[in-house]
């Protein structure tokens, strides 16, 4: 993969995916992102589509779309997410339904349209966002955390089916960030929960695009299957 | 039917492209697939059901899913040969057009 790449960014109009479509841009790649939201960025190499990530039809016509007017997509982001912080049992059913539409189908739908482009072209470079909540078995985050868990899970496996194709399959786990996600969240239980990382502070967005850029190079077609937390645990 | 059977030998060049001269298909409805003296090992499968998936969708601009359960389900497999996958592919394509 050389550069100027295509990538695709899902959740992309704001926190961390949003960062990262700047950091793309930045790298002069050419930047298709999708979020339920409209876009507020307007920038030659950027391009959006509103839509939900568990919507089968929207997202196999942005992919039509997308190699049409841009080509094969390189690299695809899956950083989409919803969380719900709430005891199990004050958590409504729909919640659980939301929860898993966008982080489990919605991740597995895009994963799946983009192997299909990637193995015509016989490179691809997936990366999916799992959570610190996993390791850490965080009380109050049980859906959230199951949904990240089986996004692992969804990593590993599609790495062994896509492997043949010459597309890798990776996670990364970010710690805290300041996001709209953890912006209801109580500080105190923030500041708890940065304790219990080896290094006590809050991640940033260039931290995650490190991870995501390692597993993105050529290079690294040897690394497949993997998850990579920050901040240590 | 020879429309579908076109789309399959379409499908059959695009994924001759990318196949290894051991996996290489040959353009004929008696040309047998998967199973017994069939040329494809599970993922050439999958690569020729992705090829072909795709061309329907272009040629007819239908989405079909050709190894759902009911595909799989089968007691004859619709993947046998050229033939038979082109029978099921008329069946789903008249299934969509009518429902």
């Amino acid at each position: 993969m050389g550069s100027p790449r295509v990538v695709l960014v899902t959740g992309a109009s704001r926190g961390i995916g949003a960062g990262l479509v700047t950091h793309f841009l930045d790298q002069g790649d050419t930047v298709v992102g999708c979020s339920r939201q409209q876009a507020d960025r307007s920038h030659a190499r950027y391009r959006h589509f509103t839509l939900d990530v568990a919507d089968e039809t929207a997202v196999t016509r942005m992919f039509h779309t997308t190699q049409e007017s841009c080509g094969p997509v390189d690299l695809l982001v899956n950083n989409a997410g919803v969380a719900a912080m709430n005891h199990a049992v004050l958590t409504p059913i729909e919640t659980v339904h939301r929860i898993f539409d966008t982080n489990v189908l919605g991740t597995f739908l895009l994963c799946r349209e983009a192997s299909k482009v990637m193995r015509r072209a016989g490179f691809g470079r997936i990366v999916n966002f799992s959570t610190v909540a996993v390791p850490l078995r965080l009380e109050g985050e049980s859906l959230y955390a199951a949904s990240k868990a089986a996004v692992e899970m969804l990593t590993r496996i599609l790495a062994k089916e896509f492997a043949p194709w010459g597309i890798t399959v990776n996670a990364v786990g970010p710690s805290p960030i300041r996001t709209d996600l953890v912006a209801g969240v109580p500080p105190a239980r923030m500041d708890a929960l940065i304790a219990r990382q080896h290094i006590q502070e809050w991640a940033e967005v260039p931290d995650v695009a490190n991870v995501v850029e390692f597993f993105a190079r050529p290079e690294s077609r040897f690394v497949t299957g993997q998850v990579v937390y920050l901040g240590g645990f | 039917m020879q429309r579908v059977i076109a789309s399959i030998y379409q499908a059959i060049d695009e994924f001759n492209a990318l196949a290894p001269a051991s996996r290489q298909l040959e353009k004929s409805p008696a040309t047998v697939l998967f199973g017994e003296g069939g040329r494809l090992d599970s993922l050439g499968l999958v690569s020729l059901i992705l090829d072909v998936e795709g061309r329907i969708q272009a040629d007819f601009d239908a989405a079909v899913s050709l190894a759902d359960d009911r595909a799989m389900s089968r007691r004859s497999s619709p993947f046998r040969n050229v033939a038979t996958l082109a029978e099921y592919i008329v069946e789903l394509l008249g299934v969509n057009q009518g429902g």
